[in-house]
């Protein structure tokens, strides 16, 4: 290995990643199971747990800096939490930030939430592989 | 020569479940204890009743809510037509976390996952037609609780119902939702108080409510294994007989009203097994342990849901061939109630049509199969006497290393049991992923199909509409009255006295949910759990 090559992979960081439930929805279950595998795949994940509004999500995309947020709605209520904290997160983060999203989002919401700037919806079935590879290609 | 491979490197009841031999015989029953025991005589094991569902069948009780209290009226009537023999109702977010329409934290939650209850005069609208004092109810309602049930009683009243004439059941299980299903509102040790005070009132007040109902449901779907599910259930239930007892109470005063909610998973034999395993453990609990003397004090009755979390949004309607599965391990495994899964939840809640078949599918399996006509099919079977025996132990020596933690409120407390279903429940997701673990649709036999035809959806306008009622409600109450009813709350909640009385006192003056809610977080304050992960 040359040493130019050394250096970017030094200077490279770990992708970081936020993962956060808006609203009130308590199913937490694959939020866990995706924050652990992308952990275990090399990832700097912080999980920033339940009951967040918009604004504490952008609050703390921010604050950790991420380079990619991962939201998760089971309640029905993602047309009215989505939108909203991508909106905020973009407005205050300042830089580019990978958007991605999972959970029960009908297809006829698909393709609502992704013309908010919302890159890919992972819906029930998604493999931890699947999901790495995406963030690796687009963060 | 060599010897012919088998499908699997191990064959087990299900990730991370119980290793099972090619074949048993009375040889695996050898070192376990012998139960000869009856349907109907302690410790239960075979059924709690002599006669299981030969005189009257299992309740088909189809959980059900969403939108405003007109459509979930309708849809109650809808169930009630079809064959459905108890309600069961289900309640959006904001009701369950002690949040008023209006509030907003509760923006896009109006109504998707339950019915929205602000007030009395939604309790009173949701029963419209239905008279209270002959119809059996299930309530999955946790952190509010005690205003639910006050809601519920007070509508009862003014239908003209006794207290005493109330038959149902009230969830009233906070400590598996620091675990999984998270609608706590306040710290455990308030909860507890609100919980047990809710079960002392209706030990003496609404003699055929069951006041709790203790759930193993949410902690399989997040991940528990079938032990897991059993031990941690129980110990819950461990901790909330010891909390009454603490209150002063005698125990057969209220274990007669104790019930369970399980989940059912896809393991047939493993989860029938697992409901005989339940209903020995939790009789000799009872009676080893609290010293209880009356029969139904011993009794593991239960209301079992087949796993949502088997449900495939994948080719959905296989989800009724899961589902028949299921609800055949839930009867053979003796259940006193059962609400099938639809086929559609994967997908959202279920419509008219996905709904009236999983009922279908209950009434099929109770009229058509004979299933139900013998007591306890299984019993004797080297198998499933070997599972109920493996089963028991496994959650034996969960409980005990519970007990040395200081039982299960320091164990929730600790991050114990969370940890343990997060384990698990990547263990799982692993198994899929690697295809070890095989789910029909989803990582094999897989077909290019349309997602999402003829769903249930809520309508947008709901949130404005429950919002417009509510703002109805405020102007017309006398305000004065309400503000005086909730300085007493407030004040009720700061005594040792129970706080039943006063919540029904405060929703006949039509105080919300949301008001109720915050006068008791003035004196508990709020929990914030910590994420493990």
């Amino acid at each position: 290995m040359g040493c130019a090559m050394k250096d970017k992979m030094k200077s490279k960081r770990r992708i970081r990643v936020l993962i956060a439930k808006p609203g009130l929805d308590g199913h937490d279950r694959g939020a866990k199971v995706v924050a652990r595998g992308l952990m275990n795949a090399g990832m700097e994940v912080v999980y920033l747990g339940l009951r967040n509004t918009p604004d504490q999500i952008a609050e703390a995309s921010v604050q950790e800096d991420v380079d990619v947020l991962a939201l998760s709605c089971l309640s029905g209520a993602h047309m009215a939490l989505l939108p909203r904290t991508v909106r905020l997160t973009k407005k205050r983060i300042g830089k580019s930030v990978l958007f991605i999203a999972g959970g029960i989002i009908p297809a006829k919401d698909v393709s609502k939430v992704k013309e908010l700037g919302i890159a890919k919806i992972f819906g029930p079935g998604t493999t931890i592989d699947e999901i790495r590879e995406f963030i690796e290609y687009h963060a | 020569m060599q010897k012919e491979q088998e499908r699997k490197k191990e064959f087990r009841t299900t990730v991370d479940g119980i290793l099972v031999n090619p074949v048993y015989t009375p040889d695996d029953l050898v070192g376990f204890e012998k139960d000869t025991s009856l349907p109907g005589e302690y410790p239960f094991t075979r059924h709690i009743r002599p006669d299981g569902y030969r005189r009257r069948l299992w309740t088909m009780r189809q959980y059900a809510g969403f939108a405003t209290v007109e459509e979930t009226n309708k849809r109650y009537k809808y169930l009630f037509d079809q064959g459905n023999t108890g309600f069961s109702v289900a309640f959006h977010l904001p009701t369950q976390i002690g949040y008023d329409s209006d509030h907003p934290l509760a923006a896009g939650e109006v109504g998707r996952v339950g019915v929205a209850i602000d007030s009395l005069k939604d309790m009173e609208e949701l029963w419209e037609g239905i008279s209270l004092a002959n119809v059996s109810t299930s309530m999955t309602i946790n952190a509010t609780a005690p205003i639910i049930l006050a809601m519920y009683i007070a509508a009862a009243e003014k239908q003209g119902a006794k207290q005493s004439q109330l038959s149902g059941t009230i969830q009233n299980d906070i400590l598996k939702e620091y675990v999984a299903r998270n609608t706590y509102i306040f710290g455990p040790e308030p909860s507890m108080r609100l919980t047990t005070d809710l079960c002392d009132y209706c030990a003496h007040n609404v003699p055929r409510w069951n006041s709790i109902s203790i759930c193993g449901y949410h902690m399989r779907e997040a991940g528990a294994t079938a032990i897991q599910e059993g031990a941690f259930t129980l110990a819950n239930g461990i901790a909330y007989v010891q909390a009454m007892i603490k209150k002063g109470l005698s125990v057969d005063s209220f274990a007669p009203r104790f019930t369970f909610m399980m989940a059912c998973n896809m393991n047939l034999f493993e989860e029938a097994a697992k409901f005989r395993a339940m209903r020995r453990l939790w009789a000799k609990i009872m009676r080893e342990r609290f010293a209880a003397k009356e029969k139904r004090s011993f009794m593991f009755r239960f209301h079992v849901q087949n796993d949502g979390f088997t449900s495939t949004a994948q080719q959905p309607k296989n989800n009724i061939a899961r589902t028949t599965i299921a609800a055949l391990a839930c009867i053979m495994g003796g259940c006193q109630s059962l609400c099938t899964t639809s086929y559609d939840e994967a997908l959202a809640l279920p419509s008219e049509e996905s709904v009236r078949i999983a009922l279908r599918t209950q009434q099929i399996i109770a009229y058509e199969s004979g299933v139900g006509d013998v007591v306890d099919p299984l019993g004797g079977s080297y198998y499933v006497e070997c599972l109920t025996n493996e089963l028991e132990r496994g959650m034996k020596e969960y409980i005990e290393a519970i007990d040395e933690m200081g039982g299960a409120l320091k164990a929730i407390e600790s991050g114990y049991i969370q940890k343990e279903l997060v384990r698990s429940s990547y263990d799982y997701q692993k198994a899929v992923d690697s295809g070890e673990q095989v789910v029909v649709g989803v990582n094999r036999f897989r077909v290019e199909e349309k997602l999402d035809a003829d769903l249930l959806e809520i309508d947008e306008r709901i949130e404005r509409k429950q919002k417009e009622r509510l703002k109805k409600l405020r102007k017309e109450r006398d305000n004065k009255k309400v503000k005086r009813t909730l300085n007493k709350v407030h004040q009720m909640a700061e005594s040792d006295e129970n706080i039943m009385p006063v919540l029904i006192e405060a929703v006949k003056t039509y105080a919300t949910v949301g008001e109720i809610a915050d006068a008791l977080r003035s004196v508990f304050g709020e929990y914030h759990e910590t994420s493990i992960i």
